[in-house]
């Protein structure tokens, strides 16, 4: 009569998510169902991006909010995945979509385009991406770099920008 | 005719005899068996009827089912009682919390105020931030997907299907489980599906018969009570506990009934208590044959697949039905789809268009003795009514609602909202504008291109599309 939701999902593995993401038990759980109750094909993993179930955590894992005493504790250890570091290079990563490392100027025209539809020309567009190149590139490359990306959002608040409160 | 049930059984065991003679193998303890099975059967259904069937013709109960529920009642709430001593008190919060709240907590901050704020009109790069953020919100929780799968319960219900979020508690519950599992499965099990077989099959045959008759005032009340019966006798076979409010509502002739829509169980739930003309689509198999019976007794609506892509030929003949003050009330679910009774979804202009006087009715289930909601995509209709019959029982609470009509300078949408409000109001349920077409279709674009169209005003100022100052810089 345990509960159903976890006994696909061994207590090893909800231990091992613990470490990684810092969720607690009773939300892993939670989110599991969730995963499962949206993975139609039952294969266990979401859609033909195949993001199984560690890897849908760690992309949640993201949004948690900064924990004061996270900050103190562990500092040999590896970076928390919510800390604001790794906030900053998941956006990066959002933008960078051949993973090279560099934001250029037309993968910034590909995100823009998805974000605005059909309601702004390409000329617009490209001065939009243009402006945006030249305000945040340093070393005269065109591109934006990941060093570059967190100068530019050093005053924005990406605590609380990229967020989510998750209830216990 | 029921008569002859317990006549035909031992008439049928005389065969193994014959056969015997022309030279099978059968032994002759099987035939002793068959005549063994045969007078079981014959005396078990003469139980059903004298009990059962009977009182369902004439409208009375005998209390039986009564009894059962007040035992249940008892059980269940020693049941919540002993999970409650037995969980320790924190992990009792967090059982609340889980079923009662939600994964997270939503941040309701709109576009406007998260990206424009306070700065000048102009794309930066954090405002991937907030359309990360909502996109990852949706994903963990939304409103509409939830609908669309059983509630969860915030006490346990000794049915091993709700044991999501409790673990083992002591041995005495274990023990009752047990014995509510024989009981379920042992006893109730069989008995409901002999009453849902003699309830299906006396629908058939009944109709059939009275649809022999001439149209005549005689044949409708014939009509009507052969509907009643049946549907009686198959609220039964669910151990059904049904309260109706305000009966001095009840849908009268030349009108519309609508409902919120959870399960096939809805329709026997309403005409338990009166009569409707159905409306549908023709179906094959079983469902087909009690389709083509009734409709010879009682004007139902039946459509064939074709006839119900004409969206037109639908609305003129349900018009049709509307406007002739004899016939009876037809009975509409506007959803479209089975939700899952803890919210009502978008209606469907549709039914609203017909015109003629409007009669709501609310439906509420109460979980705790059985889950009536029919998740289609991942049961079939006969697992669905094996799961409805080992439950407890099905009990719920049905609002008729004051009649209402389309006002002036009201349109079929605004009206449907109206209806959707009243009917969410009454039987507490939330109110989502959302269409129940989405526990299968994926959302529309046009929703996307709205978000796409505030954004690019956001970042471009107010003004058509490409043509801007901005953009003679370029040329």
């Amino acid at each position: 009569m345990g509960s159903r939701a976890s006994t696909l999902l061994r207590d090893e593995e909800i231990e091992e998510i613990k470490k990684e993401t810092g969720f607690s038990h009773s939300q892993i759980t939670r989110l599991y169902s969730r995963f499962t109750s949206l993975d139609k094909g039952e294969n266990g993993t979401l859609r033909e991006d195949q993001v199984n179930f560690r890897g849908f955590m760690r992309t949640l894992a993201h949004f948690r909010p900064i924990e004061d005493n996270e900050k103190s504790k562990d500092q040999n250890g590896p970076e928390p995945l919510n800390s604001r570091s790794n906030k900053l290079h998941f956006a990066f990563r959002l933008y960078d979509l051949d993973k090279d490392d560099k934001i250029s100027r037309d993968e910034l025209l590909q995100v823009l385009r998805m974000m605005v539809g059909v309601n702004i020309s390409d000329e617009q567009l490209g001065s939009i991406a243009d402006r945006t190149i030249q305000e945040a590139d340093q070393d005269g490359d065109s591109a934006i770099s990941f060093t570059e990306f967190v100068k530019v959002l050093e005053k924005v608040d990406v605590e609380q920008k990229m967020s989510i409160r998750f209830l216990h | 005719m029921f008569f002859l049930l317990p006549l035909s059984c031992q008439r049928g065991s005389r065969k193994p005899r014959e056969r015997l003679a022309s030279g099978a193998e059968l032994p002759a303890t099987m035939e002793g068996l068959l005549l063994i099975a045969a007078q079981v059967m014959s005396v078990w259904f003469t139980l059903a009827f004298t009990l059962i069937v009977l009182p369902s013709v004439f409208g009375l109960s005998l209390g039986i089912s009564e009894f059962y529920m007040r035992i249940l009642v008892k059980t269940l709430e020693w049941a919540t009682i002993r999970i409650q001593k037995g969980v320790k008190k924190k992990q009792a919060m967090a059982l609340k919390n889980s079923a009662s709240s939600g994964i997270i907590q939503r941040d309701e901050t709109t576009m406007e105020k998260e990206i424009a704020g306070l700065r000048r009109v102009d794309f930066e790069l954090s405002d991937v931030f907030y359309f990360s953020k909502k996109g990852i919100e949706a994903i963990v929780e939304d409103e509409v997907t939830q609908r669309f799968s059983s509630e969860e319960l915030v006490s346990w219900n000794l049915l091993t299907r709700t044991n999501v979020n409790f673990q083992y508690i002591s041995l005495r519950l274990t023990v009752v489980w047990v014995l509510g599992v024989v009981v379920r499965y042992c006893l109730l099990l069989p008995l409901r599906a002999a009453l849902a077989a003699i309830g299906i099959v006396s629908m058939i045959v009944g109709t059939t018969l009275v649809g022999k008759l001439p149209n005549s005032r005689f044949k409708d009340w014939l009509s009507e009570l052969v509907h009643l019966t049946c549907s009686r006798i198959l609220v039964r076979a669910l151990s059904g506990t049904i309260t109706y409010h305000n009966k001095e509502n009840r849908p009268q002739k030349g009108g519309i009934c609508v409902a919120n829509h959870t399960s096939p169980i809805d329709v026997l739930i309403l005409t338990n208590d009166g009569c409707y003309a159905m409306v549908g689509q023709a179906h094959g198999g079983l469902m087909g044959l009690i389709q083509r019976s009734t409709v010879k007794a009682c004007p139902h609506v039946w459509f064939d697949r074709s006839e119900m892509k004409d969206r037109h030929l639908v609305l003129k003949r349900l018009k049709e039905h509307v406007a002739d003050q004899n016939k009876l009330p037809i009975l509409i679910f506007p959803e479209g789809t089975c939700i899952n009774n803890t919210s009502v979804m978008m209606f469907k202009k549709g039914s609203f268009e017909i015109g003629g006087t409007i009669y709501p009715v609310a439906i509420k289930y109460d979980p705790q003795f059985g889950d009536a909601f029919w998740n289609s995509s991942k049961y079939d209709i006969v697992s669905y009514l094996l799961r409805i019959m080992t439950s407890w029982a099905i009990v719920c609470n049905v609002w008729y609602m004051p009649p209402m009509i389309r006002e002036e300078g009201e349109d079929a949408v605004q009206f449907a909202n109206r209806v959707k409000s009243a009917i969410a109001h009454r039987g507490g349920l939330t109110e989502l504008p959302w269409d129940g077409g989405l526990k299968r279709a994926k959302v529309k674009d046009t929703f996307k291109e709205e978000q796409q169209k505030n954004y690019s005003k956001m970042i471009v100022g107010n003004g058509p599309t490409g043509n801007l100052s901005m953009g003679a810089e370029s040329d």
